[in-house]
Order: structure tokens, then sequence, then C-alpha cells
């Protein structure tokens, strides 16, 4: 097991209180394992990866385990992170396109870091070349601003240097829902050729595009207002979802062919709870049309088939 | 109806303005009352130039842009006004389109000073509850509330309830529903097919092709400020003819199937100043000889139009 989480919790303070962001979340992901963490913004995904990355006020830990290789992670801890930081787990921010120093050449950049972390830069330059090819981009890019790249160039250039130093786990933020259609295709696709060739050991993918996470995704993990509501393999989520939102969420996704003519799509009623008080019990209940009774209590976030996971009281009950 | 013919937009770009950048090179086309025409492109495809030129926000370098035989670049003064009644805009980020400082009704009531200053405020304020109910919002949740107090969702339906107090002719949605999510983002695409359906026109801007084949009669597709490809949206989708859009049709991800191996054409590093040959052309699979002199629009069929030397070769 690469990663192990244990009933994670993190709350946001605030003045009127604590943001129930994300809720004692347990999950796995394997070696070599992509993982994909999608779910409506404001449902907790975000908040997940910063946690295992920066847990920075206003953030705050309340709770639970985060093992990594068998070690534990002490993520409550800013300064300790600093080891594990960039070496053992590290991240594609969300906005890759300002992730890079405007006054810096990206190379001169890039051996500052380097130094930061005393790794001596000439040590990795031929690991680096062999990344740049992997991602198509000339070895010049290291004598130019980020100025000079387009917005594709730089996603590419902000994923070699976040894995120059081979992490364990590889964490990307919406990397791809600031492109078009033609670079989302090719950033996607050289993520898990970086996943192949051992620039990263596992790699979670966070995005609200779920046919992305179709193309690329092993397993794909579902959130909804800070809890987890489905994992399973991906094939398993699109095709046969289990939870009631997983599937209203996938059923309101237009595809390429569907017109408002012919096929008028829906999408859910409602919006997600407040975080700050949240609702008892599920916290789909309010919008899910398959709710009942025990709903009023928080459902367990168990196996029903090998590898599938899912907290809805309606699965408890058939499983039984 | 809207007819763009021949236009163009040249910035200038550089230190004190030395190049120029064909943002946007000779293009027409035409929308007729109640149809829904999707512009399709990448990032600097000059689509949203575009949608901020029919919007008069940014000058024609050339070309004219009429509504119902009107030349909309003279207009000035209350011509101009009455345009705006008639014509009017809603971007992509509905968060910055409001004044965070101010309440978010506040649009509705520069609407009314502006242009309705003969109705008084109790008919005026039954007038916009029911435009919010129109575009399915309940009234008692969203006025009287500050922009962060509300969604994505709700803002960007807020925002086109305000274009259409104004009994619009004629919507510029640019890239409307990118920031929404799954589950509220075809609550809005719906909302616009209805009022597509009472006789609004659309230009629809975007870049997700799905969406635009869901909505819209007919697209068009944008390269680097010039028309690849333009007809009928269905016959686009099953069966493009440009390299490019078979290049853009292939890269969307689908729920149905996965992505072909053929690797795609990344982006290179942009060119400024280049003026000859298809704008394709470095990234095109296909090229050869020819396509160093840029290749003619040409209607292949009747209302279809690829501007693509391979193509129109073997039309003749």
């Amino acid at each position: 097991m690469s990663l192990q989480i244990e009933n994670l919790t993190v709350h946001y303070q605030t003045l009127r209180g604590d943001v129930h962001a994300l809720e004692s979340s347990t999950f796995n992901v394997r070696d070599g394992e992509i993982m994909g963490l999608a779910g409506e913004s404001g449902c907790g995904k975000t908040t997940l990866a910063h946690a295992l990355i920066a847990l920075a006020p206003p953030m705050k830990f309340v709770g639970g385990r985060v093992l990594l290789d068998g070690e534990e992670m002490p993520i409550w801890d800013t300064e300790k992170m600093n080891d594990f930081r960039f070496q053992k787990i590290s991240i594609i921010p969300q906005y890759a396109m300002n992730a890079m120093n405007p006054i810096r050449k990206i190379g001169k950049m890039v051996e500052e870091l380097l130094k930061s972390k005393k790794v001596n830069p000439k040590s990795v330059m031929a690991d680096m070349n062999m990344k740049l090819d992997l991602v198509k981009l000339p070895h010049e890019v290291l004598g130019m601003y980020p100025i000079e790249l387009s917005g594709g160039m730089k996603q590419r250039m902000v994923m070699v240097i976040s894995t120059l130093l081979n992490p364990s786990l590889l964490i990307a933020d919406e990397i791809t829902s600031a492109l078009d259609v033609a670079s989302q295709k090719a950033v996607a696709e050289m993520l898990v050729m970086f996943r192949d060739q051992g620039c990263c050991k596992s790699a979670i993918v966070i995005t609200h595009d779920i046919s992305i996470l179709y193309q690329i995704a092993d397993t794909i993990m579902i959130m909804y207002a800070g809890q987890l509501a489905e994992k399973a393999a991906t094939k398993t989520i699109i095709n046969s979802p289990r939870h009631p939102y997983t599937k209203l969420l996938i059923s309101s996704l237009p595809q390429i062919g569907v017109k408002y003519v012919e096929n008028q799509l829906t999408g859910i009623p409602g919006k997600p709870p407040l975080l700050l008080h949240p609702p008892e019990g599920c916290c789909f209940r309010e919008r899910c049309p398959v709710a009942f009774e025990q709903c009023s209590q928080v459902p367990p976030f168990i196996e029903i088939d090998k590898d599938h996971y899912v907290a809805c009281w309606r699965e408890v009950g058939s499983n039984a | 109806m809207l007819r763009v013919d021949r236009i163009s937009k040249i910035y200038r770009v550089g230190t004190f303005g030395g190049k120029e950048l064909h943002a946007v090179s000779d293009i027409s086309f035409t929308i007729k009352d109640g149809e829904c025409v999707s512009l399709i492109g990448e990032s600097g495809s000059g689509k949203t130039t575009i949608g901020k030129m029919v919007l008069r926000l940014v000058s024609i370098s050339s070309g004219v842009i009429t509504l119902d035989g009107v030349d909309i670049s003279s207009l000035e003064g209350g011509a101009l006004k009455a345009y705006y009644r008639k014509v009017q805009g809603v971007f992509q980020d509905p968060f910055s389109s409001l004044n965070p400082v101010f309440k978010a009704d506040r649009i509705f009531q520069i609407i009314q000073e502006q242009f309705y200053p003969d109705i008084d405020s109790q008919t005026w304020q039954g007038r916009v509850e029911k435009t919010l109910r129109d575009v399915g919002l309940n009234p008692e949740h969203v006025l009287n509330k500050f922009p962060h107090q509300l969604s994505g969702g709700q803002l960007q339906r807020f925002l086109i309830a305000r274009a259409l107090l104004l009994d619009i002719k004629f919507l510029v949605a640019d890239e409307i529903i990118s920031m929404l999510d799954a589950s509220t983002r075809i609550d809005v695409l719906n909302l616009l097919a209805e009022l597509k359906q009472r006789g609004l026109s659309i230009l629809f801007i975007t870049h997700d092709l799905s969406l635009a084949n869901y909505i819209s009669e007919r697209a068009v597709i944008l390269y680097r400020g010039c028309i690849a490809e333009m007809g009928v949206t269905e016959k686009i989708f099953q069966q493009p003819r440009h390299p490019y859009t078979q290049m853009l049709i292939a890269s969307v991800p689908r729920l149905d199937q996965k992505w072909s191996s053929a690797t795609t054409a990344s982006s290179t590093v942009a060119q400024i100043g280049y003026q000859h040959g298809c704008p394709y052309l470095d990234r095109c699979p296909l090229a050869f000889e020819k396509c160093k002199k840029r290749p003619d629009l040409v209607e292949i069929e009747p209302d279809y139009h690829v501007a693509c030397w391979k193509v129109s070769d073997n039309h003749r």
C-alpha cells in the first residue's frame, strides 16, 4: 500500500465556527494506482489534497492518520513535513500557469529550488532532460522565461518540475481544467506516461470532469460535501455506480452526440449543504431521490464488493 | 439577423506596439433569428474577440457587422443604447461580472434607471421577480444578497435574467458554463435552449464540443483567427472534414469510449505575424506543398464550408 489514510478530518477555522470540509475519510491508494477524485466545487477534494501537502491555517487538523509507504506523515507539523514535500509527495498545483517565478529563467528557478532541498542540480540533469523529452518540450525552455511559453507548455513544464525527484505520491489538482481539449488530452496522457515510466509511484488526480478520469484513472473516488460517497474501479463507477449521487452526477454529463431537441438531460435539483453547520446524517439526504429514515444517521463507507466502497444505507441494507 | 462580414482584428503587441497579432482574420458568418450558432476553438483562436466585437467592446480593424441591415460600428448615443436593448452578453466568470461591494440585484436597478425610467418601482419589482422565476430562480432566495452569498450557477442565471429584462433579441454567451459544476451546468444549458425556442438568437462561444453539439444548430470551428470549418453541427460532428476538427473531436474525453492511441499534436510556441500559408500547417499530419498558400473557405455542400486544400481538391 502506497498511501493509507485513516479517519482524516480537516476543518477550516472561521470566526463563525468550524467548516467541516473533510470528515473522517478512510481510503487507500495502491502502488502504481492513478486515483481520480471527483465532485462538485466545495466538496472537499482540494482540501484533501492540500491537507496532504501543506496543512496551513485556516486549515485545522482535527484527527486521523496518513501513512505513505508505511511511514506516518506528520501532516499537522508544517516544519517536519519539509522532509517529505517534493521528495516523497509532490503536487502539480491548480494554477500551474502562475506557479513559476516570472522574473527568473526556468532553469535558474529549478536550480534554486533544488539547492533549497540540498540536492545537487547536476545530479538530476539527465533525469530532467529525459522528462522534458517525455512531455515533448525542447531543452531550450530552461533558458526561457515562463511568459514565453503557452498555457499548455507551462502546465507540462510544471509537471516536469513537480516530479523531478521521483516522488512516491503525485497530486494533480485540476491540471486539465484550464486547457482546451487538445492540450487536455496531451497533458492527461503524459500523466499516465509519467506513472508508467516510474516518475511517480502513484497519483491522485483531482478534477470535476469525470470523462477525463474515465480516460486515465484506474480508480475513481467521488466526494460529496466533505464526505466520501463512493470509490471503485473506473469502469464500475461509470457503468454501474451504486451511490445515488454518483448515478445522478454521471447521468447529467452532456455527451458528444446528445442534442437538446432529442434528449433533454436534467441536472441534480437542490444544492450542497453548507458545511459550517453540516446537517446530521447523510449529507446528500436533502437532494437524494431514495432517502429514507435511516439516512438521518451517517452511513458507513463500506466495501460492498471487492474494492468497491459506498457510503449509502440503501447499499448496506441490500448487502446484509 | 446578425451578419458578420469579413471582419478582422489586429492587436498591436510587443514593446511600443511594434508587432501585429492577427487575432481574427477575414471571418464571415450569419446568425438567423432564433438560431444558435456555436463558435468553437482553442484558447487564442479569436472566439472571444469576435464576441466582444459583436458587443462593441472592442473595435473592428476591418469589415462590418450588421444587425438587421444596420452597421453596428457607426452606432452612437441613443442608437447605441437601442442596440444594447436588443443585444446583450453574459461572460465566463460571474463573480467578476458583478461589483462585490454592492448587492447583486443592483444590476436590475441600473437597468431600470438607464432603460425604463418611466416604469414605477412596484411594476418593475414584479417584472424582476417574474424574470427570475423564468430563469429558474426563487426571488426570495436570491434578492437582497451580495454576490459572494450566491453560487456560481445562481449568479450566471442572475446575469441571464438581467439580459432578459431588456427584451433582447440576441445573446452573446461567452463560455458561460465552463466555470460551473457538472450538476448545475446542464440546468443553465437547458435554460438557454428554452430561451432559444422562444425566439432568442444565441452566439454560443465555447471550447467544449459536446456542449456545442447539445445546444446549437450550426457551428463555426476557429483556428488561430481563421475559420477552419463551418456548417450544420450534426454534419461537423458526424463527419468532420478539416484535419483540425478531426483532431479536436478525437480529443474530447468521452464516457463511452477511450481515447485512441494516436498521438495528439501538442501546441507549439505561438507565432506572431505569420501571414501566409494554412494556419494549421505546423500541426497538420496531412500537410503538403500547397498548404504553404492559405486555403480559401470553400462551400463543398450547401451551407457547409471547409478551408483545407486536401478537402477542396478532392471535392473538385
